[in-house]
C-alpha cells in the first residue's frame, strides 16, 4: 500500500544542512496499523508529512498504491485524496459548519452533489458520535469533539490510508480517549493507518508495528509487544524507560 | 467595578469641549464680517425651472383641458396627434389655432437636481467603479504578492511601490496629460484609471496581509483533502482572510470617497468641483465648503455603517 525506499528530507540551516529524514524505508501493508514514536525532533512527523506530499523529499522514493510520489509526471491532488491526514492543531476550517467542513472537499474534489455529500458526512458525524454539532461552527466545539470531526472530515474523502500527525498531543487530558476511541474503531474497521503518537498505550493495543525514529533514522521496528518488552537497541530502551 | 464608573463628567467635558470649539469659530468668523447667505445655497440641491413646451410638427390645436392650474394641449395634424402639458398661465395657444413646428405652447415647471446632487452622484460612481475595479486589481496584486513565482511577485512589488511612492495628484496628471494623450483616452477613464490604479495598491497589501495571517495549517489541511491550490485559496484562505480585512479594507474605501475629489484637477465636475463652481457664482464660500464637507460625511459615514453591519454578520462563525 505504501511504500517508502531510503526517503531523505534535507532542510537547510544556517550551519550547513539538518537530515531530518534519513534515509528511511518502510512498507505497510493493506489494513496495516503502523505507528511511528520516538523522541521530538527525530524526524517521525515529518517523514509522515512526507508520505501525502506536504513536504517534498530530496532523496529516495515514496509509492502510494503503484503510484511514486517523486515522479515529477504524478498529480500530487489526486493522491492526497486518496490519503487522508488528521492533524495536531485539527486545523478545522472556522468559517464553515461542521457539515460544511465534512462536504467542501467530497463536492469540490469527488465532484460529489450536495445531497449525497451530506448524507455521507452525517453518517460519518455519527461514527465519530457528534451528529448533534452538524450546524455549529468549530470554535463553539471542544478540542476532542473538533478533532473528531478532523477525522470525519479526512474520511468523508473515502481515503485507502489514514495518516496521524499527533492527533491527541494538542488536546486536554480528558478528551484524548475519545479521540483514540474514534481510531482504534477506524483499526477494527481494517482501515491502513500510520500514526505518530505519544500514547504508548494506543500503540500497544492497536499497532500491529512499532518503528522507533531517532535523529531521522528508524532505530527499530517490531511488534508490540517485542517492542515495548523487550526493545534490543539502547535509544529504544532510554526513550521507553523516560516515556513509560 | 470599572463598569460602574460614572462617564458623565467626562461626557460633559467632552461636550463644553466642542461646543466651546464651535463657538470659537463663531466668533472667530463674526469678527471679519463674513455675510452669511444660507439662502443662497438651497437652489443648488434642487430647483424649479420653466422649460418651454414645442409642438414637433406642423399641426392645429384641437383641445386645451384646463385642471388644477396646468393645462394640457392637444396638438394634432393627420393622424399624428402629441398632448403637452404646460401650467395654464403661461399658455400662448388658443384652441383651432394653427402652428407650426417648434412653436412655443407654453411653460412647464420642473423639478431639477442642482449641480451639488450632480456633484455627488459623480463622486459616488467614480468611487464605486474605482472601488469595484481597485478591488480586482487589488486581489490579483495581492495574490501575486504572495507567489511562489519571482516574476509575479516582482511585478506586483513595482506596482505597489510605485503606486504608493508617488501621489495620488501626480498618478492622475500622469493618466491624463500623459495616457490620456497617447491613447487618446476619456478624463472620466482616466480618472477612475488612476483612482482605481491607486487603490488597487493599497488594497494588494490589505489582501497580502490578510493572507500571511491564515495559518499555514489551513492550506495543509484542504490540499491534504486533495484540493487544489486554487480551491484552497478561494474556499478556505480568502473568506477567512476577507473577514480579517473587511475593516482595514474598508478604511481604504473611504479614503478612496474623499480622494476621488482629486479628478476635479482633471476638469470631472465631482462634489468639489461643483462647490467650487458654486462659488464662484455665489461668493458663499463658508456655506458651499461647510455644506461639501457635510455630504462627504454622509456619505462615508453610512459606508462604516454598512461595514460595521457586515462585520457582526461575519462574526457568527467566532
Amino acid at each position: 500500500m505504501i511504500k517508502a525506499q531510503n526517503v531523505v528530507k534535507i532542510f537547510p540551516v544556517k550551519s550547513g544542512v539538518v537530515r531530518a529524514v534519513d534515509g528511511v524505508s518502510v512498507d505497510v501493508a493493506r489494513g496495516e496499523v503502523v505507528v511511528i514514536i520516538g523522541p521530538s525532533g527525530s524526524g517521525k512527523s515529518t517523514f509522515l508529512r512526507c508520505i501525502n506530499g506536504l513536504e517534498d523529499f530530496s532523496e529516495g522514493h515514496i509509492i502510494i498504491d503503484g503510484v511514486d510520489l517523486a515522479d515529477r509526471k504524478t498529480n500530487i491532488n489526486k493522491v492526497r485524496a486518496e490519503v487522508g491526514m488528521v492533524f495536531q492543531q485539527f486545523n478545522l476550517f472556522p468559517h464553515k459548519t461542521v457539515l460544511e467542513n465534512l462536504t467542501l472537499a467530497q463536492c469540490r474534489v469527488r465532484r460529489r452533489g450536495k445531497k449525497e455529500a451530506e448524507e455521507r458526512a452525517h453518517m460519518l458525524l455519527r461514527k465519530v458520535g457528534i451528529q448533534e454539532k452538524a450546524h455549529e461552527y468549530p470554535s463553539r466545539l471542544s478540542g476532542g469533539q473538533q478533532q473528531r470531526v478532523a477525522i470525519a472530515r479526512a474520511l468523508a474523502m473515502d481515503p485507502k490510508i489514514m495518516l496521524f500527525d499527533e492527533p491527541t498531543s494538542a488536546l486536554d487530558p480528558e478528551m484524548v480517549g475519545e479521540v483514540l476511541d474514534v481510531m482504534k474503531q477506524l483499526a477494527r474497521e481494517g482501515m491502513t493507518m500510520m500514526v505518530v503518537t505519544h500514547e504508548m498505550g494506543f500503540a500497544r493495543e492497536v499497532a500491529d508495528r512499532v518503528i522507533f525514529m531517532d535523529e531521522g533514522k528508524v532505530v527499530e521496528v517490531g511488534t508490540p509487544e517485542h517492542f515495548f518488552t523487550n526493545p534490543q537497541e539502547e535509544r529504544a530502551k532510554l526513550f521507553l524507560k523516560q516515556v513509560l | 467595578m470599572k463598569a460602574t464608573h460614572n462617564t458623565w463628567p467626562w461626557k460633559l467635558l467632552l461636550a463644553v469641549i466642542l461646543i466651546g470649539g464651535a463657538a470659537g469659530t463663531w466668533g472667530a468668523v463674526a469678527k471679519i464680517d463674513y455675510q452669511w447667505r444660507w439662502n443662497r445655497v438651497p437652489q443648488y440641491f434642487v430647483y424649479v425651472a420653466e422649460e418651454a413646451q414645442k409642438t414637433p410638427f406642423n399641426g392645429k390645436v384641437s383641445s386645451i383641458v384646463k385642471k388644477n392650474g396646468d393645462a394640457v394641449v392637444t396638438v394634432a395634424s393627420g393622424s399624428q396627434r402629441v398632448e403637452l402639458t404646460v401650467t395654464a398661465d403661461s399658455l400662448k395657444v388658443t384652441e383651432n389655432e394653427d402652428i407650426f413646428s417648434g412653436d412655443t405652447v407654453g411653460f412647464a415647471k420642473g423639478w431639477h437636481l442642482g449641480p451639488l446632487m450632480y456633484g455627488l452622484w459623480t463622486t459616488l460612481w467614480i468611487s464605486a467603479v474605482s472601488s469595484v475595479f481597485g478591488l480586482i486589481f487589488g486581489l490579483v496584486a495581492g495574490l501575486a504578492r504572495v507567489s511562489k513565482n519571482y516574476t509575479i511577485r516582482g511585478l506586483a512589488i513595482t506596482y505597489v511601490e510605485f503606486i504608493r511612492g508617488t501621489p495620488l495628484l501626480v498618478q492622475i496628471f500622469i493618466a491624463y496629460f500623459l495616457l490620456g494623450t497617447v491613447f487618446n483616452l476619456s478624463r472620466n477613464v482616466c480618472g477612475v484609471g488612476a483612482l482605481s490604479l491607486f487603490v488597487g495598491a493599497y488594497v494588494a497589501e490589505i489582501v497580502r496581509a490578510g493572507i500571511q495571517s491564515i495559518s499555514k495549517g489551513q492550506t495543509e489541511a484542504a490540499r491534504s483533502l486533495g484540493m487544489t491550490k486554487f480551491q484552497t485559496m478561494w474556499d478556505v484562505i480568502l473568506p477567512q482572510a476577507f473577514k480579517r480585512i473587511l475593516p482595514p479594507l474598508a478604511g481604504t474605501f473611504i479614503s478612496l470617497i474623499k480622494d476621488s475629489s482629486l479628478v476635479s484637477v482633471i476638469a470631472i465636475t465631482d462634489l468639489t468641483k461643483s462647490g467650487r463652481e458654486i462659488i464662484t457664482s455665489t461668493f458663499a464660500t463658508f456655506e458651499v465648503w461647510i455644506l461639501v464637507a457635510v455630504m462627504y460625511l454622509l456619505v462615508t459615514s453610512l459606508l462604516s455603517q454598512l461595514v460595521f453591519y457586515m462585520e457582526r454578520r461575519l462574526a457568527v462563525s467566532d
